[in-house]
């Protein structure tokens, strides 16, 4: 039987198929799913900032800058191979339109900025990208077929 | 880290105080803009991991509208309401009458109107704050967005989680009891904010 892996915010969590990977609700947050094709080792992390800088805060799993390469240790204890790994993202929206002076509404941008940064320097290569925009979204990460599921209230659903 | 560990349950009642004078304020103010009964549950306070934020409110997929206020000053905050899809439509259709629902959907009027209610209800609260406070709280527009409310919520707790992992919600009901109409109340103080509130009126740890 499959297992539906959950993960929360600014959270991580790593499975092998059949199981799937789940976050509900991202809104500015990004959804970073890591993949490797031999192994099949998925993973998924719950971005909710850019970067840890120099407030350190306990939990690594929240900023991009350390929760990746947090994934990326989870993922080699079951086997995957850093050199294979590919990644798919989604989320990092702008979910509230009409603010000004403040970073907040900015904050989306700047995490799916921060994700690509860090995947580059770990030289993880976006195979799918479904960012920005003004919704939510709800992802779901198959391990098995590395395909990515994505649902949204006012604008359906797909896979990439 | 702030992770509210150091502050005494003596000073979170005395913030949830300041919270019920304040949330009887926003409650008086929607009434009378309303012209109903509007009812208020009396303010919990909550500290929670971030992941369990949205179960507050029935979970993160569940789709509300959530009209968020960013509050600057010496102790700045962050007021969100969130309304579930059925009130929203109800108290629009009270404002403006059902031309602005169409196909379920509130038109930006709609909007607009909701909008401005929430001001005048934050409005209300803040001004309750200050004059408790002798601190100053300036309150942002309003904006609203209508989704899922983990989407809502984390991006109004990103702008916390900078400073720790666990959110202070001082939470508040409001309820329209003959039409079922519910609002929810959360003041989220940014990291030192809360001292500094409860500095200013002398409670010390």
């Amino acid at each position: 039987m499959a297992k539906i892996v959950k993960i929360g915010m600014a959270d991580l969590n790593v499975a092998t198929p059949p199981d799937v990977l789940q976050t509900c609700g991202l809104g500015s947050c990004v959804g970073v799913c890591l993949w490797d094709n031999v192994t099949k080792v998925g993973g998924m992390a719950h971005v909710m900032l850019p970067s840890s800088g120099q407030g350190k805060s306990g939990n690594d799993a929240k900023f991009a800058d350390t929760a990746i390469p947090w994934l990326i240790d989870e993922m080699r204890k079951l086997g995957a191979d850093r050199l294979r790994l590919t990644a798919k993202i989604a989320g990092g929206a702008q979910m509230f339109s009409f603010y000004s002076e403040n970073d907040i509404m900015k904050i989306g941008d700047r995490n799916v900025e921060a994700v690509k940064t860090v995947l580059a320097q770990f030289k993880i290569r976006i195979t799918a990208q479904d960012t920005g925009g003004n919704y939510g979204r709800t992802i779901e990460f198959y391990p098995e077929s590395n395909k990515l599921y994505i649902r949204t209230i006012n604008l359906g659903e797909k896979f990439v | 880290m702030q992770n509210f560990d150091n502050i005494s349950e003596f000073q979170l009642d005395a913030f949830r105080e300041i919270g019920t004078i304040g949330a009887g304020n926003g409650a008086t103010a929607l009434s009378q803009l309303m012209n109903r009964k509007i009812g208020m549950t009396v303010p919990a306070i909550k500290i929670l991991p971030f992941s369990k934020v949205p179960e507050e409110v029935g979970g993160p997929e569940i789709p509300v509208t959530g009209i968020i206020t960013t509050v600057e000053g010496p102790a700045p905050c962050n007021i969100l309401f969130l309304f579930p899809i059925n009130s929203a439509r109800f108290l629009v259709d009270k404002l403006l009458g059902s031309d602005d629902i169409v196909n379920e959907n509130i038109s930006d009027m709609g909007k607009s109107a909701l909008s401005e209610l929430v001001n005048i209800v934050t409005g209300a609260y803040l001004n309750s704050l200050a004059s408790f406070t002798k601190l100053q709280f300036t309150p942002s527009v309003p904006a609203l967005a209508i989704d899922m409310a983990g989407a809502i919520l984390d991006t109004v707790l990103a702008q916390i989680g900078i400073a720790g992992d666990h959110a202070l919600l001082l939470q508040t009901v409001f309820t329209e009891t003959e039409e079922n109409v519910t609002g929810h109340f959360f003041l989220l103080p940014e990291a030192g904010s809360l001292e500094k509130i409860l500095q200013s009126i002398g409670v010390k740890g």
